[in-house]
């Protein structure tokens, strides 16, 4: 019953910390069957989504729906791409690349002056801010966001859904930078000081390079919110044009609802750009997903 | 879902004071503009709409047009509402049913996970592909998935799986709250695997010495030792889920009737489909005092989670 494996473990040690192998846990068999379920959970309705994404209609109503589709098609895709998603895909990227650079460097910024100037009463403050920022659902104000951006007539524009997405991203990110900058050896910043290197220049060659890892940990995590935010697009835009991609899913399948195909491969395209990242830097993603929780 | 984190984290600050010397007072000054970007933006569009959403919930506003004061009309008339009331009541079904099943799944999966084969780092990328999707496109899939005509059921002629999941109010809170599950389980099994990591292996041999077996040792060691980061996953889940939007927004539009219809999605619908923006704010107060009152009650709960934070760090 048991699943005994202990070899690999006494050799792996935990990121800095003393020995940790878990030789008890691994005979956790209640987790293992859990494991296993869980596995079968996630993984059908996703091969569901890529099976049925190959599927025509006749196939789909007929075949069993894990079968694979008898004659795979690519129509589904070419409805989907015809739909303008080409242009809903460009938008995603303008308003998530345009989010997460401005919102990471200014986070960076805001992290690097609330830990070199500790002691400061403003700067206390202002990082007692961002912190009652995490504990606010910050969409609830969707309504004065909404007036704000009338007000700067930016109603129905990309930057309509930049800029709120910067200021929701920055108490998290500051959060995360901080507690990265906060590591760096208080002596190194002293040398540079002593050999004239001004904050700026600090921030740049000496906290910049050493907090890398950070940065994308919290890039990640704020373009994935932001990839696949629906709010802020749904209120602040309206024309077509200005979709972004769950959104354009969305309008899709309210006018697609018949062919689940054609919806299905829209869910596809819409994820793939994100699957692949993952497959290629799963590690970073994960520690970005999980940005600072786990720590 | 953005996921909303706690204040669950200390003042920053507190280490670098005892030791950054005599120089510290000299240098905060220099540093102090670096902080004025995200500070302007962050006022604009996170504090000032905060406060806005209070004084938009004393005024008449149709979204467009001008904008009136009307005292405590729409307060009066929200907290008389019975559909108000309702809201609430499924917004609290929704977020305790939802941690219910969250939480010991998270944490068995997460303690799973906390073994180092190569299988179960293995499972653990395959666990998180849904986190990588939009809850639009969850909502949608499940749409299909659920249909009771032409879905999974349908199509594997299961009975069990070939009910009108989204047309009774039952079970379409349990679809939401099984949806929930299945994108966010991962994510908390996530933060239990880094917990469980940090639990030093000694008290389990320790343990085991004095014959306690592994049940036992599961609620008198792991579950104990990992207090806190329970109370961060669980604020995460609580003060999330008060959040949920896209997903039931797309799922079933608050339905059927209005049986999910969260305080997220009354606000929307009062706001931008009935144009009334005045008991909307009235709406979104409510849910910003939740989020802050939840998010502080748990921290309450769980002392000064500082320490196991630093320690953590």
């Amino acid at each position: 019953m048991a699943i005994a494996t202990t070899s690999s473990t006494s050799t792996r040690r935990a990121r800095g910390g003393p020995v940790r192998a878990h030789k008890l846990l691994q005979l956790n068999w209640f987790g293992g069957l859990a494991g296993w379920i869980w596995l079968a959970i996630v993984v059908i309705p996703l091969y569901w989504i890529v099976v049925t994404s190959f599927k025509d209609q006749s196939d789909y109503f007929t075949q069993n729906p894990f079968a694979l589709p008898s004659a795979p098609t690519s129509e589904n895709y070419k409805l989907v791409i015809e739909s303008d998603f080409p242009r809903y895909f460009i938008n995603s990227v303008i308003v998530t690349i345009g989010t997460i650079v401005p919102a990471v460097g200014i986070s960076f910024m805001a992290a690097y002056a609330i830990i070199r100037g500790a002691g400061s009463r403003f700067l206390a403050g202002v990082n007692g801010m961002f912190l009652m920022g995490l504990a606010i659902p910050l969409q609830a104000t969707i309504i004065p966001v909404y007036l704000l951006i009338i007000k700067m007539h930016l109603y129905d524009s990309l930057l309509a859904l930049i800029l709120p997405s910067v200021a929701f991203s920055i108490p998290l990110s500051v959060l995360v930078l901080s507690n990265f900058i906060r590591d760096v050896p208080k002596e190194l910043f002293e040398s540079m000081r002593v050999d004239g290197a001004t904050e700026w220049g600090m921030l740049r060659t000496l906290a910049f390079p050493l907090t890398r890892p950070a940065l994308v940990t919290v890039s990640i995590y704020n373009g994935l919110a932001v990839w696949n935010g629906f709010l802020l697009p749904l209120i602040l835009t309206q024309s077509p044009d200005k979709r972004t991609l769950p959104l354009a899913l969305w309008t899709f399948q309210g006018q697609y609802s018949v062919n689940v195909p054609a919806v299905l491969a829209s869910v596809v395209l819409t994820t793939l750009p994100i699957v692949i990242l993952y497959a290629v830097s799963r590690r970073q993603l994960l520690s970005g997903l999980t940005a600072g929780f786990s720590r | 879902m953005t996921v909303t984190a706690p204040p669950v984290v200390p003042a920053t600050g507190r280490n670098v004071s005892s030791d950054a010397g005599g120089s510290r007072v000299g240098r905060s000054g220099p540093v102090a503009w670096m902080v004025l970007p995200a500070l302007v933006l962050f006022v604009v569009f996170g504090v000032v709409p905060l406060i806005g959403v209070v004084v938009l919930s004393f005024t008449q506003w149709d979204g467009l047009g001008p904008i009136h004061a009307n005292g405590l009309a729409n307060w009066r008339s929200v907290l008389s509402d019975p559909q108000t009331w309702h809201s609430v009541y499924v917004t609290f079904e929704i977020m305790i049913l939802s941690w219910a099943v969250q939480t010991p799944m998270s944490l068995l999966l997460g303690t799973f996970l906390a073994g180092r084969q190569r299988y179960r780092a293995f499972l653990a990328v395959l666990y998180f592909i849904p986190l990588l999707l939009s809850s639009a496109a969850i909502a949608i899939t499940y749409k299909a998935l659920l249909d009771p005509n032409f879905g999974l059921g349908a199509g594997l002629h299961i009975g069990f799986l070939t009910q009108d999941w989204l047309g009774k109010s039952n079970l379409a809170i349990a679809v939401v709250i099984f949806i929930v599950s299945w994108q966010f389980i991962p994510f908390h099994s996530l933060i239990y695997q880094g917990g469980v990591r940090q639990i030093p292996t000694t008290m389990y041999e320790a343990a085991s010495i004095d014959g306690a077996g592994r049940i036992r040792q599961f609620f008198s060691i792991t579950i104990p030792q990992l207090k806190y980061t329970i109370i961060t996953s669980s604020t995460l889940m609580v003060v999330g889920s008060l959040t949920f939007f896209d997903l039931i927004f797309v799922l079933t539009a608050g339905g059927p009737g209005d049986a999910t219809r969260v305080l997220a999605l009354d606000m929307y619908k009062r706001g931008f489909m009935s144009n009334q923006m005045g008991p909307a704010s009235v709406i979104a107060s409510i849910i910003v005092l939740l989020g802050l009152v939840l998010a502080l009650l748990l921290r309450r709960l769980g002392g000064s989670t500082t320490a196991s934070q630093q320690e953590g760090a």
